[in-house]
């Protein structure tokens, strides 16, 4: 490779002597260097799939949670005492009380004080509306609740009348701009606009779904979407992203954000968001030839059905339309103990099965599972059962719903026991069939197909291999393979399809042949420096154009190991807080290996563990420097794995196992109290608390004695008034990096 | 002997694993396969010190006879787990690396130019690409004085390394 430029330089007439040394030195270095990089690239790989893991674990961690919503709904004929009461709220909360006029009314008469200083709207909105947003959210001014209301209210009327799928042409303006998730993140919004100029009639606009969650600024981000989609109907467009949806919100931050910023008018503003998100458009066509969706297809994608889909029925992609569950309720209420046990067993099972199905979808991280190439099967995952196999067509598909209604998802005999979780669907299904089958309009089957078309959209994601197989890792839609691709493009005449929802390095990627274009716009997504963001500019020639940005806090570069270090040490961290949430379970299994009680293993024995535990694909044997201490002959001391994190300082009087199990699900449980404190005052009853806990613990299968639920929930009633501050009880189950503990006392 | 054969085997298949997992990483579609451009990264994030040509004759070895672009794990296992157990490619120590920067600073200054470091790494032996270059120069040189203490630099390199 580099001979001929040394012996170039050995003709400048230089000794040869140093010649000869200078060029071994520099091969020395050269050498070094490059394994230096190469060791921060892998560092820097998988750092991308700790992230990666993490994240989607998350997801099904909902997606497990939405389930035992249906488990509480089976189950709370059982239940004495306030029990209904419980469901009751958990249903509620998705139910609006109010009428139209009666919320229109309200916001209406709220009054903005004159000691109000951020911009006040006039509706219909112009361009100085548009400015006043953006130049006071760039001075971290709020927007009025009363505006905010209003805008949503407006939002709500003009999405009314748009359809599932808009078509756009590329012949009034010279090129539309399409932007990714943007989570978010205002700064990264605030840089797209600086550089690509504000829309307008000449300058239109695709955004692609995730606005909100996880960011601190979705609402910013969603009020300055919402105004100028209301400016230029004809020039903006909002596609749903599977975020946009009230059931995500609580578990991604979204909910928190727009509570602690609109303390009064907070719960309304979520109310009417619910309305707005599921009115969001699904999908949008340019020049009959490019598909752009948040998620993805399936092979059940169909774009003709799909027009005819009522959108707005689908609140969340994480509940069935509230039809079926009308049904259940009134079927539920007269249950038999035959469905009781079903009931309970399902969920059980359910634990183990979506453990099963992380490690099956272990190769999330590459988008693709190994095991999903041998299924070409159809099939999304979870919550639906199954009812149309891919070439059913629609009419037949009634009668198969009726004929065979336990038809769920064929089950390939490579991978029993089926790894999808039992869907709500499933659950919910059985009591339906059983008592009223007869009695059932098909419609149910309808509206389900419904819901399922719009999931695939919201939740896809594509892969290698060809098929279509339950997207496992996330819990939710399908992976779909390059052949589902050319399929669909085909039927349509479609020459690309534009999807978001995943995060890439360079804020784009492309795959199944060049056909599907990944776009995702909110930089530093899991770290500062962790990726790029980008956007589309696509004009009439339909040759995409991509843009690549960075929004950045510090003026000066850092170098590789600097940025790799920063992303590293936070996913590390994360790392770390999964061991320590497993601690028990990991503990007895390095044990198995340490007969003599001399508190070390091989390296390979822990990686063993910690592998068959954590159901996380990760290179543990390489991560192992980063995560746990060598003893000097070599062995793993595996208690050092613990030792970064510790408990939060005031765990109340609980069990250890008790409070594990509280801080690995504490996630879920803030979600739930949530949902029962339904006027966000942070309290709830002692006996909502017991309740709740009680369920939940059943659940998941977690051995819990009910005196050490009744003794935990007395320990936190601090001041004996029967409720208790469940925030502040969960932040006592929140783990603290040591490191940063002595950071702090030191700083 | 037993006993030593099953450590011996223990050895080796630890050694496998390691390789498997660094494998893994690269393999962005779980086919068993990686690009032949991120072999080198792999081969060294293993803790090899392989030169540009050294590295080739490996992959030579390791490719499919008409090359794909893609390394199979398969033909990569065997391979890799020999260099291993043979140890070959060894880390060079802190003391040679610094030896070798005190050949290029000719006039024994105690630093290099920018454009020297440059000219060297750039035109002499396995040349850097003009990416590396950069990424090199952007750690090494000092901000104030606008030169490479080559010394500083090594013993950050050795540091970063280990951390």
């Amino acid at each position: 490779m580099g001979c001929g430029t040394s012996v170039a330089i050995e003709n400048q007439g230089k000794p040869r002597g140093h010649s000869e040394t200078a060029m071994k030195a520099a091969i020395l270095i050269q050498r070094w260097y490059r394994r230096y990089i190469a060791r921060l690239e892998m560092r820097r790989r998988y750092t991308w799939n700790i992230f990666q893991s993490i994240e989607y674990a998350g997801e099904q961690d909902q997606l497990q949670l939405s389930s035992f919503f249906s488990f509480m709904l089976d189950n709370f004929t059982q239940l004495n005492g306030n029990g209904p009461d419980l469901i009751s709220h958990l249903l509620d909360s998705v139910v609006d009380p109010l009428t139209e006029e009666v919320r229109q009314t309200r916001y209406e008469q709220i009054v903005v004080p004159d000691s109000y200083t951020g911009p006040r709207l006039t509706f219909p909105l112009s361009v100085s509306d548009t400015n006043a947003l953006l130049s006071a959210f760039k001075e971290q001014q709020t927007l009025h609740g009363k505006y905010v209301l209003q805008l949503l209210h407006e939002t709500k009327k003009f999405l009314k009348q748009m359809p599932n799928v808009i078509y756009l042409s590329t012949s009034y303006a010279k090129e539309i701009t399409i932007c990714g998730d943007l989570h978010g993140s205002l700064d990264d919004l605030l840089l797209i606009f600086y550089k690509n100029g504000l829309p307008s009639d000449e300058n239109p606009y695709i955004f692609n779904g995730d606005f909100v969650d996880r960011g601190k600024k979705s609402m910013e981000i969603i009020i300055i979407l919402f105004a100028f989609l209301l400016l230029y109907p004809d020039h903006m467009h909002l596609n749903r992203g599977n975020h946009e949806d009230h059931i995500m919100n609580l578990r991604y931050g979204f909910t928190k954000e727009v509570m602690q910023k609109y303390k009064a008018h907070g719960r309304d503003i979520l109310q009417l968001l619910q309305d707005v998100f599921s009115l969001l458009p699904v999908a949008t066509v340019i020049d009959n030839k490019v598909l752009i969706v948040h998620g993805g297809i399936s092979d059940n994608t169909d774009l003709d059905f799909l027009s005819s889909v009522e959108r707005y029925r689908v609140k969340s992609a994480l509940r069935l339309p509230k039809r079926s569950l009308d049904h259940l309720e009134v079927v539920s209420s007269r249950s038999s103990s035959r469905q009781g046990r079903v009931g309970l067993e399902s969920p059980r099972s359910l634990g183990r099965s979506s453990r099963a199905s992380r490690k099956r979808k272990s190769h999330l991280t590459r988008q693709a599972s190994c095991s999903s190439s041998s299924s070409s099967s159809s099939s999304s995952s979870l919550c639906s059962p199954r009812l149309l196999s891919r070439n059913t067509s629609r009419n037949t598909l009634r009668n198969t719903a009726m004929n065979t209604p336990r038809n769920t998802p064929r089950k390939t005999p490579q991978h029993p026991p089926s790894p999808s979780l039992p869907s709500p669907t499933d659950m919910l299904q059985v009591p339906f069939l059983d008592s009223i089958m007869s009695l059932a309009p098909p419609e149910p089957s309808r509206e389900e197909m419904e819901w399922r078309q719009i999931v695939d959209l919201l939740w896809s994601d594509p892969k290698c291999q060809n098929g279509c197989s339950p997207n496992t890792f996330r819990g939710g839609g399908c992976y779909f393979g390059p052949d589902v691709t050319q399929r669909l493009l085909q039927k349509h005449g479609f020459c690309l399809l534009i999807r978001s929802h995943e995060c890439k390095q360079e804020g784009y990627e492309l795959c199944h042949d060049g056909q599907v274009i990944t776009i995702f716009s909110a930089s530093n997504y899991y770290e500062e420096g962790s990726n790029r963001g980008a956007y589309i500019k696509i004009g009439p020639e339909l040759v995409p154009r991509f843009f690549q940005y960075q929004v950045s806090r510090s003026t000066r570069k850092l170098t590789l190991h600097q940025r790799v270090s920063v992303a590293e040490g936070s996913a590390l961290k994360a790392l770390q807080e999964k061991l320590f949430a497993h601690r028990s379970e990991l503990m007895a299994g390095f044990q198995q290996y340490d007969k003599n009680n001399t508190g070390r293993i091989s390296t390979g024995e822990w990686a063993t563990v910690v592998e068959s535990v954590l159901k996380m694909d990760l290179p543990w044997r390489t991560l192992r420097p980063r995560l746990v201490r060598l003893a000097p002959d070599g062995n793993v001391e595996y208690e050092s794995c613990f030792e970064a994190v510790s408990p939060g300082q005031s765990v109340p009087q609980v069990t250890p196992n008790l409070a594990e199990t509280l801080y690995r699900y504490r996630t879920d449980l803030a979600i739930i109290f949530n949902i029962i404190d339904k006027d966000h005052s942070g309290q709830i009853s002692i006996e909502e608390f017991r309740q709740t806990w009680k369920l939940f613990s059943s659940h998941l299968g977690v051995d819990v004695d009910d005196q050490a639920i009744d003794d935990m929930a007395r320990s936190i009633d601090f001041n004996k008034d029967g409720s208790i501050d469940f925030n502040e009880f969960l932040e006592a189950f929140r783990v603290v990096h040591k490191l940063d503990v002595k950071e702090q006392q030191h700083g | 002997m037993a006993v030593d054969r099953d450590r011996a085997e223990a050895i080796v298949s630890e050694i496998r694993r390691k390789i498997k997992d660094a494998f893994d990483v690269f393999d962005h579609e779980s086919n068993q396969t990686v690009d032949v451009r991120e072999i080198g990264t792999i081969i060294r994030s293993l803790g090899c010190f392989p030169s540009e040509a050294e590295l080739r004759e490996l992959i030579d070895k390791i490719e499919d006879e008409e090359p794909t672009g893609y390394i199979h794990f398969e033909k990569f296992l065997p391979v890799m787990t020999k260099v291993l157990m043979e140890r070959r490619f060894r880390p060079i120590p802190e003391e040679e690396l610094l030896q070798a920067f005190e050949n290029l600073d000719q006039d024994n200054k105690g630093y290099l130019e920018p454009e020297e470091l440059t000219k060297y790494m750039t035109q002499e032996g396995e040349p850097f690409t003009q990416e590396e270059m950069d990424e090199m120069l952007s750690a090494a040189v000092d901000p104030e004085k606008n030169v490479i203490f080559y010394k500083d630099y090594v013993s950050m390199l050795s540091y970063d390394d280990s951390h």
